[in-house]
């Protein structure tokens, strides 16, 4: 449902094309590697043309769409922003799923060593060794940087989205680690 | 969310929980993981030489309905032929512990555990 033109927010409004994809929402061009301060500028125009303020006088259905249009907003920056989820959208949109729910066979080596990760974040978290998971927290971060790296140059460079797929279905359990490793930190700060 | 009764039991009494020793005869170990919810799963079996599953131990890292799944699976497989404890479906996993659909997915782990656990069995027997 477009706005109607009956006012300036609304014709505000029409300027925007909220059928559009993630990217062109944002006025981006569809890249792993994104431009971060043009997001973030972006995000904030969008959010500034559709804000509640600006539909005082307008009908409720309107009031109600501006309020929509900023949830969009943010799902789409939010799913920009963050690099996994930009990935997952990327394989997404052409048409390459992640196939998170039905493939648990990764390499052998890949899962042992997550284990043996999970296993150290447990002990130090029995332990109360906040250094340990400091330094933890730090080498899982690093593998999650080169693992973005990776994802840039087979998406954006390659477009080999089966091996990128790979790539990010071996980042979200890095991800996962990283989330109990900070939860084990909170424990411990308590 | 809450958790059915029987996911309740295993999670507090896990089975089996643990890993064999590294040298054990007859071990194989299969190897799963989640990447929607992270969860690692690693599942051992202790083959006899007549081929039936004489123990079996579980190592996981997830929720408690992917611990209770490993759990469940390592008491069912004792007593079992290879052929047999392939023959375990994540639907009879997930309808024991009454999961509910979202959860569907550590019951899947489970199954694919036992069918990673015996194909090391296999590679190992076929001597590589």
């Amino acid at each position: 449902m477009r706005p109607g033109k009956d006012g300036d927010a609304a014709s505000a409004l029409d300027e925007i094309d909220f059928g559009a994809d993630h990217f062109t929402l944002f006025g981006l061009a569809p890249f792993f590697r994104v431009d971060l301060p043009a997001l973030d500028k972006r995000f904030r125009e969008l959010l500034a043309r559709v804000h509640p303020d600006r539909f005082t006088q307008a009908g409720a259905s309107e009031r109600r769409a501006s309020l929509q249009w900023a949830t969009r907003i943010n799902e789409a920056y939010q799913t920009l922003k963050i690099p996994l989820s930009r990935a997952r959208y990327l394989l997404d949109r052409a048409g390459r799923g992640v196939d998170q729910d039905n493939n648990t066979v990764m390499p052998p080596e890949f899962l042992m060593e997550q284990m043996e990760w999970r296993e150290a974040v447990a002990e130090a978290r029995a332990a109360r060794e906040a250094a340990e998971l400091e330094q933890l927290h730090y080498r899982v971060k690093q593998r999650m940087n080169k693992g973005y790296d990776q994802l840039a140059e087979l998406l954006d460079d390659r477009r080999d989205y089966a091996a990128a797929a790979e790539r990010v279905r071996r980042l979200m359990f890095l991800e996962k680690l990283l989330f109990e490793i900070d939860d084990a930190m909170a424990a411990l700060e308590t | 969310m809450a958790y059915s009764e029987k996911v309740l039991d295993h999670y507090e009494n896990p089975r089996n929980a643990g890993s064999f020793g590294k040298d054990e005869e007859g071990v194989a170990t299969g190897m799963v993981g989640a990447p929607a919810c992270g969860d690692v799963m690693k599942l051992q079996i202790k083959v006899g030489k007549d081929g039936v599953i004489e123990d079996a131990r579980f190592k996981t890292y997830g929720c408690g309905s992917a611990i209770a799944s490993s759990s469940l699976v390592t008491e069912w497989v004792k007593g079992k032929t290879l052929d047999q404890a392939l023959e375990i479906k994540n639907s009879q996993i997930a309808e024991e512990l009454a999961l509910p659909p979202v959860k569907i997915h550590c019951s899947i782990l489970a199954e694919d555990a036992i069918r990673a656990a015996v194909a090391d069995y296999w590679k190992k027997q076929g001597g590589g």
